[in-house]
This record gives structure tokens, C-alpha cells and sequence, in this order.
């Protein structure tokens, strides 16, 4: 839990005049199925020679095929549903709030100074030690999980939101200043393009936070979704089945990262660590 | 050699600045930057400042732009002073790739300041075409400055400026960053320009050659704190080119005039008759140079 409990410091998005990511050969994405493919042999034969007892640790066929009948239940995709809909409302409104949130207090010198010390504070709080708070306010319904989702997404935004405002050039707004740019088109035109990909670093990083934070609150609050599916067949000893759900929760992660890299990439269209093509 | 006093003073005056004084404070150090500049800019008129590295040339141009309050002294832009950005001024900045904004297209870059002057669409589009074509880049209003050589974004910085109708233009160094072919188009560019468009045109730059092959007139400072070591009349024949105007004898004269003064000013020379005039009590204070 300690990737949850702590922000990492602001990410600066890309180095000036990078090009483009090296472009992925096949080559490479050979060599990452091989590693896929050696990974699962291993998760079949430990078990199988008995390596590993299978109690704890059933062969991946099994895996598979607990989640095959998994996947014929109803029960399966409402839980996937709901583990979605917890996951993307927290991430909304913690992009929302860290985004204008940030802005603000970015924007105003005053704000940024006297709520420093408050964020340092804050920040570091584990969002899981918000758990008995979040019970007592919510009981076990998804209010209580979204809470720990949006405590722990916000800052990953806010940090990131609040570091990008402070990276305007001073070229561009002695630019802006020149052309007596209005406060307001001073900020949707230039301080907010700028803080954009800090922003968006901010959402991939408070997406996989999110979802750690949804199946958290499921599985200790028992929020309904996957991570309660996965305290179920826990305590009812269905080991390949739970196996099967948490190999279901990575493959979110995995879907949630690849989204926000898209998001990125279409919105950042401009940016160094974007671009393709360059004259100079 | 003729100073610019000597010329009829017919012209309306553009720019007044009266006794500049610059410090800055910075960890309780204070470094004078501008000692005291006085001159006047008529209206349409091309000037060209020059002086060694660190003579607060962009300090001054900063100062006059009003994105940097002076200390002391009095600078008024068309009979205003300046507090703040003023109205019918534009800055043409040396570093183009920052000051043109890499998420807008060229074109938008472009009407960005005409949208802020609440211009009417078509008008918008009419300047910013007709801009393009001025610094001949009428063929990319789609691309992003980043996807253009160095020399074609600072056109774009200048037909940014120029649709933006500015009666003052003013240029820091606007051509440190390129090469010299681009360089001399871009010079010609400039000329040409502040032919067609009869603005007022304030060139700031550390190269001699330039700033008398630009200038109608080249304002020489001194090393820091700065001072206006002579102002010197260019009386080179208004049609210019690279080539001819560079081989003239007088040219030469010039070059050499300029910069045996530039040369002096880096020795720490200091003109002889140094202000006193107008001046605070701040002149008589010495400051590490």
C-alpha cells in the first residue's frame, strides 16, 4: 500500500526538443510476449511439480478456467461495473477539483505560500488510514470508497497541476504581457497549455492510484466490485477463482495505463515528448 | 561625425526617455544596471541600439516595452507614459521558440493578439494572411512553429507583430539565434517592411555591421552602469542591399566609428561630458562595476 500512501515529487513531462518515443520494433514486442509466455509456464509447472504447494498457488490452467466460469456470471461483469464506475466518478471529480484547485492556488501567489505547509501535511496521510473515517461516514456503501479514491487521486493531480502553473516561460508571458493578453486569456491561452502536460502526467499517475484505491475499498470496506468478489472467494477457499479476479483486477491496470497513454498523446499533440515531426 | 540633434526636428516625437534609471535588487546587492539614458525616437524613424554584452541593452528595451519598472526617469510612448505594456506597441523577442506558443498553429499564433484586440473575424483573417504573406510564409499558416527552421519562426514573431499594427516595433536581438544567410533575408526583411509600413522601428543588437546596415540612426552604450557613449547619425543612402550598401566606403567609416566606441565602452571608457543633468543623487553613488 505504501505506492498509495505517498505522491511521488511532481513529474516534469518531457525534456525540450526530445523526439518522439523510439518507435516499437517488432523485434521488441517479440521479446515481451516471450517474457509473457515464460511468466505463465512458470505459473503452470511450479504448482504442477509441486514447487509450490497448489494450495496457495494453483496452476495457471486452473486460473484460467475458474475465470472462464467466472466471466459466464452475471455477478462477474455487475462487479466489473462497479469497480469502473467507482473508479472513473473518484478519478473525475479528484481531476476536477485538482485541476481547479490547482490553478487557483498556482495562479495567486498568496494562496500557493500559505497552503504550502497545509499540503506538505496533507499529502502524506495514507488514503487506506482514512478507512475507519470513511466507514463511519459512509458505511459500507461506495461513498466510502470513493472517498479513500478521490483523497488519494487529488494530490497526485494537485502536485503535478500546481508545478505545471509555475513552468510558464518567461519568454512567452513577457509575450502575453506584451500584447496586454487579459488575465483570463492569459490563463486559458497560455498558463493552462503549459500546465497541461503536467496535468496529464498528474491523471496517469491518479488513474492507477485510483484503481488501487477502488479494489482497496472493496476488498477491507466491502464496496461491491471486484475486490469484494475477491475477499468472497478468500473466505470460501476458492483459490483459482480469486487467483482469476486478481489477474482480472491487473489486466484493469494495464487497460487503465494504456488509456491514459492515448489520452496523452491526443491531447499533447504539440509537446516534445509528442511530436513527430520536426524541421530544426 | 553628425549626431541626430542636428537633424530638423520635424517629425513627431514617438518615444521620449528622460534620465532611465535602472537597479536592480537582488539579495540586498543592488547592481545599477542603467545609470541615466536620455534620448527621443520621431515618429517613423529606425534606431538601432548597440553596446558590448551586458550594457543593459535588454534591460532598456524591458523598461520602454513596460514589462520592467524602471528606478528612476521618465519614458512616454507617444506622448503617454509608459506604466505597463502600452497600446500600439509590439516586442519581437530573440528567443522565437519560447515566445511563439507551441500549441497554437502558425496562423494562430498570429491572431492570438488580434483576438485580445477584440477584432472583428474577417478582419482578423485579413491580417494575419496578409502578415504571412509579408515575411513570405504564406504557405504554412497550418504548421506549428516547431515544425519550422529558426529563421521561419522568427518570421512568424514578426508577422505576429506586424499584424498586430503596432506603431512602435520593437526587436531584441532578433537575429542572435540564426544563421547568417537567414540573417541578411531577415535584415532585408526588416527594411522592407519598415519602408512599407511607416512604423517606428527600435532594434536592439550586439552586432555593429547590423546595426548600421538597419539603422538611420545607432545609440552606442556603455558598459554597465550604462550611459549613451555618442548617437550616431547613419548617413548611408535609404535604398540598402546586402552587397552594395556593405562595400561602400562610408560604410566602412562607420563600422569603424562604432566600433572603436563599442571597443572603448568595453574598456570601461565612459564618455566625457558623463550626465550629471536631470540626474538623482543615486549617479553619485558608487557601485561595484
Amino acid at each position: 500500500m505504501t505506492a498509495t500512501a505517498t505522491v511521488p515529487p511532481p513529474v516534469r513531462p518531457a525534456p525540450r526538443g526530445g523526439r518522439g518515443r523510439p518507435a516499437r520494433s517488432p523485434h521488441r514486442a517479440l521479446l515481451g510476449l516471450a517474457g509473457v509466455a515464460t511468466f505463465l509456464c512458470l505459473l503452470e509447472l511450479l504448482p504442477r511439480t509441486g514447487l509450490v504447494n497448489s494450495r496457495f498457488l494453483p496452476p495457471f490452467s486452473d486460473m484460467a478456467e475458474a475465470l472462464g466460469e467466472r466471466a459466464g456470471t452475471g455477478e462477474f461483469w455487475r462487479a466489473l461495473g462497479d469497480t469502473l464506475t467507482t473508479w472513473s466518478i473518484g478519478l473525475g471529480i479528484a481531476l476536477a477539483a485538482g485541476v481547479v484547485i490547482g490553478m487557483l492556488i498556482g495562479s495567486v501567489r498568496v494562496l500557493r505560500e500559505t497552503t504550502a505547509s497545509v499540503i506538505e501535511f496533507l499529502r502524506p496521510i495514507p488514503s487506506v488510514a482514512l478507512i475507519p473515517l470513511a466507514v463511519l461516514m459512509y458505511g459500507t456503501g461506495r461513498e466510502a470508497t470513493l472517498l479513500l479514491v478521490i483523497y488519494a487521486a487529488f494530490w497526485q493531480i494537485l502536485l503535478q497541476v500546481l508545478a505545471g502553473v509555475q513552468d510558464v516561460d518567461p519568454v512567452a508571458r513577457d509575450t502575453a504581457r506584451s500584447y496586454r493578453f487579459r488575465f483570463l486569456t492569459e490563463v486559458t491561452r497560455l498558463v493552462w497549455p503549459t500546465t497541461l502536460p503536467y496535468a496529464v502526467v498528474g491523471f496517469r499517475l491518479a488513474a492507477s492510484v485510483a484503481l488501487i484505491l477502488t479494489v482497496t475499498g472493496e476488498l477491507i470496506i466491502g464496496t461491491p466490485g471486484l475486490g469484494r468478489l475477491i475477499a468472497v472467494a478468500q473466505t470460501s477457499g476458492a483459490v483459482a477463482s480469486m487467483y482469476a479476479l486478481v489477474i482480472v483486477t491487473g489486466l484493469l491496470g494495464v487497460a487503465v495505463n494504456l488509456l491514459a497513454r492515448l489520452v496523452e498523446r491526443r491531447v499533447l499533440r504539440w509537446h516534445p515528448s509528442v511530436r513527430q515531426e520536426s524541421a530544426s | 561625425m553628425t549626431t541626430a540633434t542636428d537633424r530638423p526636428a520635424t517629425a513627431t516625437r514617438m518615444l521620449s526617455v528622460r534620465g532611465l534609471h535602472k537597479v536592480y535588487e537582488s539579495a540586498g546587492r543592488p547592481t545599477e544596471a542603467i545609470r541615466d539614458l536620455t534620448f527621443d525616437i520621431a515618429a517613423g524613424e529606425m534606431v538601432c541600439i548597440v553596446g558590448p554584452s551586458g550594457a543593459g541593452k535588454t534591460t532598456l528595451l524591458r523598461c520602454i516595452a513596460g514589462l520592467l519598472p524602471p528606478t528612476g526617469g521618465d519614458i512616454s510612448l507617444e506622448g503617454r507614459p509608459v506604466a505597463g505594456p502600452p497600446k500600439g506597441m509590439a516586442v519581437v523577442f530573440q528567443d522565437y521558440a519560447r515566445s511563439l506558443f507551441p500549441w497554437l498553429t502558425v496562423a494562430q499564433n498570429v491572431e492570438l493578439p488580434l483576438r485580445e484586440k477584440r477584432l472583428p473575424k474577417a478582419e482578423r483573417h485579413r491580417l494575419v494572411e496578409r502578415s504571412l504573406e509579408a515575411v513570405g510564409l504564406a504557405d504554412v499558416p497550418r504548421s506549428y512553429p516547431w515544425q519550422l527552421s529558426g529563421g521561419m519562426q522568427q518570421r512568424v514573431a514578426i508577422a505576429r507583430a506586424v499584424a498586430y499594427e503596432p506603431h512602435i516595433l520593437m526587436m531584441d536581438e532578433p537575429f542572435a539565434a540564426v544563421d547568417a544567410q537567414t540573417r541578411a533575408d531577415l535584415e532585408d526583411l526588416v527594411r522592407d517592411l519598415w519602408h512599407r509600413l511607416g512604423i517606428t522601428l527600435l532594434f536592439v543588437t550586439h552586432d555593429i555591421d547590423e546595426a548600421i546596415y538597419l539603422g538611420r540612426r545607432v545609440l552606442v552604450l556603455s558598459g554597465r552602469p550604462t550611459v549613451i557613449m555618442e548617437d550616431v547619425a547613419v548617413d548611408l543612402p535609404d535604398e540598402r542591399d546586402q552587397l552594395g550598401t556593405r562595400n561602400l566606403p562610408r560604410f566602412g567609416e562607420l563600422r569603424a566609428h562604432v566600433y572603436e566606441l563599442v571597443q572603448k565602452a568595453k574598456r570601461g571608457h565612459r564618455p566625457e561630458n558623463e550626465p550629471d543633468a536631470g540626474a538623482s543623487g543615486a549617479v553619485g553613488k558608487e557601485f561595484p562595476a
